[in-house]
């Protein structure tokens, strides 16, 4: 009870975030419908904003919502919507033994977890974690520079991995478009099976 | 317990509270009258009347369009996903809503009128009721409140509000729906690139992200010190001047970002009447098509803000030392500007292709900006 008598308005903050956070991530395992696992994970990624601004750093936070939920996200459902990923059948039947493994595996996760919290104790009283502007960048451009300036060019490859994967150059490519679009100009049955079952 | 309250900061709260209903108010009535006078400019663009009947020129159009808004039948179709369907306009509006904390209305320590009195009155009604709060109303900051990453939690709302745009079109299970949500999210997510890359060229100049600081930066040279004028940095002089090119390439960048980002004309392709009947509100009725507008129209003001503040100096203006309260007046004008400039692109442009559209944002507009934030960098440390 003497932890109690010391709790303050950002700690009700960190409660609701927190439980917020944890529902909204058993909602993402849970949910069969991928869209609403990615509502879920949004949801989980604003809270982590909110922890984040609960320990004093507000550009992290701000950070946090604009890449990861203002544009990651925002290209994960652009791509649930555009593949019209339907909603997950139930594979329970070739999965059947799994259940009993998760069940130990569970229970050892949770093993884990509270030993680790035994052993954090109590956190720092004043959260003076560096995570305005000036304190981040001050890190970002002296002490850890190398690594950041690695980690762009780790990106970049990525990035120019990615687009030579998905271009076509080689002659039969240009072949199989040109088939492909003579195909699609002449007259045939439109399909229309595919928008009607988006909610079926 | 009592360490629960004592560490909440009454006074800022209840003040924050009174300050955001006056600005929500002051935000609606822009909208409404935005609206009212996108139709009566476009009427006269188009050499017609426009709404003239409810009111004194149709000034009480927009009361009676909410009134409609209101009492209509709110349908909701049987196919669509219930939940989602209901909850996507207010996705769309609440983090759009949201952004005016951070509006910088006016300058800091405004003396308030009947301020001597009003502090004495709430002093004694406070003595009265032992709650031991120091309120001082003799002077007031018009804004709601200030920190030091001020813009980027604009674009992070801004961000979040397009959900409510994709989840419209994908919870209403009809093909115009998916299509302009589709769309819309592509478009909004090209053109927050050139946004938000636009803006560091001021934030090189301002070297802060907090707004209210960046438009007091810009208060010098008789309150015309603006950021696209080259402005900031005192006792640089004539050699600051260098700083308005990059800063009036950012400035033109940012409008068109801007505009292509909240799906106004040219760049409405998510509710191309044409091709898609409206786009993501198609299956929208009453009250829920209400919200989507409100939406729009507050994302409108809330860039023309931005560009207010950030490049054409806020409240700043002539004579703002002597007469403090032209400080919301400016900014207001200034606001009022960037709406018109809104509601004249929609009366002149037509509507770009998809194609055309991705390919201006990212083989034009994405280099631009990031060649302008390298000039931007290279005069800073010529000039600074």
């Amino acid at each position: 009870m003497e932890q109690f008598a010391q709790i303050q308005v950002s700690h009700l903050f960190f409660l609701a975030f927190a439980s917020l956070a944890v529902v909204a991530a058993f909602n993402i395992i849970l949910q069969r419908n991928p869209i609403y696992s990615a509502i879920g994970l949004i949801v989980v990624l604003c809270c982590l904003a909110g922890l984040f601004l609960t320990l004093a750093a507000q550009f992290i936070a701000a950070i946090q919502i604009i890449v990861y939920a203002g544009a990651i996200m925002v290209l994960f459902v652009f791509v649930i919507m555009l593949l019209n990923v339907r909603e997950e059948e139930s594979k329970i039947d070739r999965q059947k033994y799994l259940k009993f493994l998760a069940v130990p595996l569970f229970l050892a996760l949770i093993a884990e977890v509270m030993a680790v919290l035994k052993t954090l104790g109590n956190p720092p009283a004043s959260p003076n974690i560096p995570g305005t502007v000036e304190s981040l960048a001050e890190g970002m451009f002296s002490i850890y520079v190398l690594p950041f300036e690695a980690t762009s060019v780790l990106i970049l490859m990525a990035i120019v991995g990615s687009m030579l994967l998905a271009r076509r150059e080689s002659k039969e490519d240009a072949d199989d478009i040109e088939t492909a679009l003579n195909a699609a100009n002449e007259p045939t049955a439109i399909e229309e099976s595919s928008e009607e079952e988006v909610h079926a | 317990m009592s360490s629960l309250i004592n560490s909440i900061d009454f006074p800022f709260v209840l003040g924050a509270l009174i300050k955001v209903i006056i600005f929500w108010i002051t935000i609606m009535i822009i909208c409404a009258y935005a609206v009212y006078a996108e139709r009566r400019v476009l009427a006269v663009i188009q050499n017609r009347l426009g709404p003239n009947r409810v009111g004194w020129q149709g000034l009480l159009q927009p009361f009676a369009d909410l009134i409609k808004f209101i009492f209509k039948e709110d349908i909701i179709p049987l196919a669509v996903n219930r939940a989602l369907y209901v909850c996507a306009p207010i996705i769309a509006l609440v983090p759009a809503m949201m952004v005016l904390i951070v509006y910088p209305f006016g300058p800091d320590d405004l003396p308030l009128p009947g301020g001597e009195f009003l502090t004495q009155t709430v002093g004694n009604l406070v003595a009265k009721l032992g709650l031991g709060w120091n309120i001082d109303l003799r002077t007031v900051d018009l804004h709601v409140t200030h920190f030091n990453v001020g813009i980027l939690y604009v674009f992070a709302m801004t961000g979040l509000g397009i959900y409510g745009i994709v989840v419209a079109g994908w919870a209403s299970n009809s093909k115009y729906s998916l299509l302009g949500g589709l769309r819309s999210s592509a478009q909004m997510v090209s053109y927050e690139l050139g946004l938000s890359l636009s803006v560091v060229a001021v934030l090189l100049m301002a070297g802060t992200l907090d707004l209210t600081e960046i438009v007091k930066q810009q208060s010098g040279w008789g309150g015309m010190r603006w950021n696209i004028f080259g402005g900031v940095s005192a006792g640089q002089g004539l050699k600051s001047l260098a700083m308005a090119i990059p800063a009036i390439i950012a400035f033109f960048i940012y409008l068109i970002s801007a505009i292509a980002e909240t799906n106004r004309v040219p760049f409405d392709l998510p509710e191309a009447e044409t091709e898609l009947v409206a786009g993501f509100h198609t299956e929208y009725s009453a009250l829920k098509f209400a919200l989507f507008f409100i939406a729009e129209y507050v994302n409108m003001t809330t860039v023309s803000v931005l560009a207010t503040s950030l490049f054409l100096g806020g409240w700043n203006g002539p004579f703002i030392g002597t007469l403090p309260w032209l400080g919301p007046i400016y900014f207001l004008g200034k606001v009022f500007f960037f709406l018109f400039l809104y509601i004249w692109l929609r009366g002149t442009l037509p509507r770009l292709r998809y194609d055309q559209l991705m390919s201006f944002g990212w083989k034009f507009l994405l280099p631009a900006a990031l060649f302008n934030i390298a000039l931007a960098a290279i005069i800073a440390v010529l000039v600074y």
